[in-house]
């Protein structure tokens, strides 16, 4: 293909290059059609955007800082590292941004019940957050395993009046909530919208979600050149379904000279069923409506994954990640368990602020990268969210304690 | 030469009977006792099998069916066992047999071969709940697979826009889904299914059969009169499980099914 610019548009089916698209059952290729269309409408409309606007600012807290990360640039004896702190975002992630949009869209759409998926439970309770504010019915699904992992933000949900059902099926984590959703999706299409969390699943919600996050990305540029005068040389996020590492990256896109660096979750170690590293361990398929990289055994069955993050913890990547490293616009690693743990406790103790555990496997890639880099490099890293939802998690690995008895 | 299904359609209007379809998870509870099931299908009269291919996600599928193929795959159930166990059914039965399935599973064996083999085996159709029309048609790859006839999915929301264009690309039947859901039993029938078939039927001269749902012989009596098909699934698939450790698996199969069969024929 010769007529590749960067960052183009999908195609109509929502295909990135030969990823994407929109396989899924036909059930739900009505209101998939509906959601793209009214979303297209509603981006050429300035009230939509103007009230989205004024939602992010007085609501949602946004703009953002670009915290520069001045003991941690020392420390690593390189790069000058900045943070771009999602985490202060009102419910601690940078999922609302996206669960903001959508609430408006769902509100043109006419739909008054809306349903997502929660892996780590930000999303869940960014859902939850804008579904009380605007008065929707709200029904969120989550693997067992990590209601019991992230119990806090499952109290959180509970307390913004959202119901949250258990999902006990497989392994009990983000790819069966998903599943569960599109069940319920496929059931009660008519009246509910899907709040997918992340840029997965089918068209329109790759492009869309991007879009609704590539603010945190337009705010970091303008942020850096006020401050440093200058773009950056790499840009590194971690990558789940990679919602906050394309926000960040997009709006970099036409950057010739800026690099893009996603993590992903390397768990335990890259063996099969031991980790989350799709780029690593993965090959090409077809799962919860997208052709992408994912994590399947010989005869196409999705394996399991693992990864001390809940919210990294899944089979699949975005479809566009996968097409900008076709293109050698984007690369990806990956950070383990442990090295994962590492950043989380040096940048608390060194910056004084507790990054989320997804955030802390960006947090390891650029520990990695600054030091590579040198004093002349400079990086920003999407500090996605903070880390109050994993404290019992991470004291357990850290001190061997069981804080909560 | 005419496909098994075109020719079982064929004779069912000459005799204007309505055909019974059962489904069945390929390898539940294990690939023995998955070829006596449908081997005892056969036995009480279905006119064609569905088999489902066992995958890890199936996200069209309700919590019978979603059982199923765990315990096929917790038994070692793989795309090749599927194609081989056909095969094996092939040698004592002419009943047309259409794949039920998921796209990744197809997708890593490749959509070619996998084509080439199962028809080799001996199965007539596939139905790809996961892969629409219009993705198989901008697809080089997807093009290239057509041993099998492509058995196309309307539901109750398909626009009439978009029901003319899908069976267009349809051969075989068209399956009618007779609920915004996925499978598993329900105990009344859903509304509007003689309209929509009506409908379904002013955009082409396929034979509609109504699916999702269905679980009783009166169920399957008042469909019968509406379209030219009847299936059966999660009731059946509810009944493996039930007796799933029995000895007598076939014969509470073929017990349950034959009243099934009767009662869409009795129409
Ligand atoms: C704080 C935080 N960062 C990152 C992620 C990963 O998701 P994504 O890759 O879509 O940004 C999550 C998901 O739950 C999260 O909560």
């Amino acid at each position: 293909m010769s007529n590749i610019t960067p960052h183009p548009q999908p195609d109509a089916l929502g295909h990135f290059g030969t990823y994407g698209g929109m396989f899924v059952p036909e059930t739900l290729m009505a209101a998939l059609t509906e959601l793209a269309a009214e979303y297209e409408r509603a981006k050429q409309d300035p009230l939509f955007k103007e009230e989205l606007d004024f939602m992010l600012r007085e609501y949602v807290g946004r703009p953002t800082p670009l915290t520069f990360a001045e003991r941690w640039s020392e420390e690593l004896g390189g790069a000058r590292i900045y943070l771009k702190r999602e985490d202060l975002l009102h419910t601690g992630a940078h999922k609302i941004n996206n669960a903001m949009g959508q609430i408006l869209l769902a509100k043109r759409l006419g739909k008054d019940r809306i349903i997502a998926e929660t892996g780590a439970g930000q999303h869940g309770v960014a859902t939850a957050t804008v579904c009380a504010r605007f008065g929707f019915k709200c029904v969120i699904y989550m693997g067992e395993v990590d209601m019991e992992r992230q119990a806090l933000n499952v109290a959180r949900m509970r307390f913004l009046g959202a119901e949250v059902c258990a999902v006990t099926a497989g392994q009990r984590t983000l790819k069966e909530a998903v599943n569960e959703a599109m069940r319920d999706w496929v059931t009660n299409v008519g009246t509910t919208h899907y709040i997918l969390g992340s840029a997965l699943g089918s068209h329109p919600y790759p492009m869309m979600v991007r879009d609704f996050q590539r603010v945190i990305g337009e705010e970091a540029r303008r942020q850096i050149l006020e401050r440093e005068q200058r773009l950056p040389d790499y840009l590194v996020a971690c990558v789940g379904g990679g919602s906050n590492a394309i926000g960040l990256f997009h709006p970099f896109l036409d950057d010739k000279s800026v690099k893009m660096l996603g993590v992903e979750a390397g768990g335990r170690g890259i063996r099969r069923g031991e980790h989350a590293a799709r780029f690593e361990g993965g090959k090409l398929g077809v799962l919860q409506g997208t052709k992408t990289w994912l994590l399947a055994d010989d005869d196409g069955q999705i394996e399991l994954t693992h990864s001390v993050s809940a919210g990294l913890d899944y089979a699949a990547v975005g479809p566009e990640h996968a097409f900008l490293k076709d293109i050698g616009r984007t690369e990806y690693s990956y950070a383990t368990d442990a090295e994962a743990l590492e950043a989380f406790q040096e940048v608390s103790l060194i910056e004084g602020i507790i990054p989320a555990l997804e955030t802390a496997h960006g947090l390891a890639g650029v520990r990695k990268l600054a030091p590579e880099l040198g004093k002349d490099g400079l990086i920003i890293c999407n500090f996605s969210g903070r880390g109050d939802k994993d404290v019992a998690q991470a004291a357990k690995a850290i001190f061997g304690e069981d804080v909560f008895g | 030469m005419q496909n098994r299904i075109e020719q079982m359609f064929e004779k069912l209007r000459t005799e204007k009977k309505a055909a019974f379809i059962a489904y069945v998870c390929s390898g539940d509870p294990d690939t023995e006792r998955s070829l006596e099931v449908m081997h005892a299908l056969a036995r009480a009269g279905v006119d064609l099998i569905e088999t489902g291919v066992p995958f890890s996600d199936p996200v069209a599928d309700g919590i019978a069916n979603q059982m199923a193929a765990s315990r096929a795959l917790n038994s070692g159930a793989s795309v090749k066992k599927t194609l081989a166990t056909i095969k094996r059914f092939r040698e004592k039965s002419e009943i047309p047999i259409v794949l039920f399935t998921y796209l990744n599973p197809i997708y890593s064996y490749g959509f070619k071969r996998f084509h080439e083999d199962a028809a080799a085996a001996g199965a007539d159709g596939i139905l790809n709940l996961d892969l629409p029309p219009d993705e198989e048609e901008i697809n080089e790859e997807l093009l290239q697979a057509n041993m099998l006839l492509n058995i196309r999915i309307i539901a109750p929301n398909t626009p009439a826009e978009r029901i003319a264009k899908i069976v267009k690309s349809g051969a075989g039947f068209i399956y009618y889904i007779s609920r915004e859901g996925v499978t598993g039993e329900r105990s009344e029938l859903a509304s509007g299914i003689s309209r929509q078939v009506t409908d379904i039927k002013s955009h082409t001269s396929l034979p509609v059969v109504v699916g999702f749902g269905i679980s009783t012989p009166e169920h399957s009596a008042a469909v019968a009169g509406m379209a030219d098909g009847v299936v059966v699934g999660s009731a059946i698939v509810n009944t493996v499980a039930k007796h799933s450790l029995s000895a007598d698996l076939a014969d509470r199969v073929y017990n349950f099914v034959k009243p099934l069969v009767d009662a869409t024929k009795s129409v």
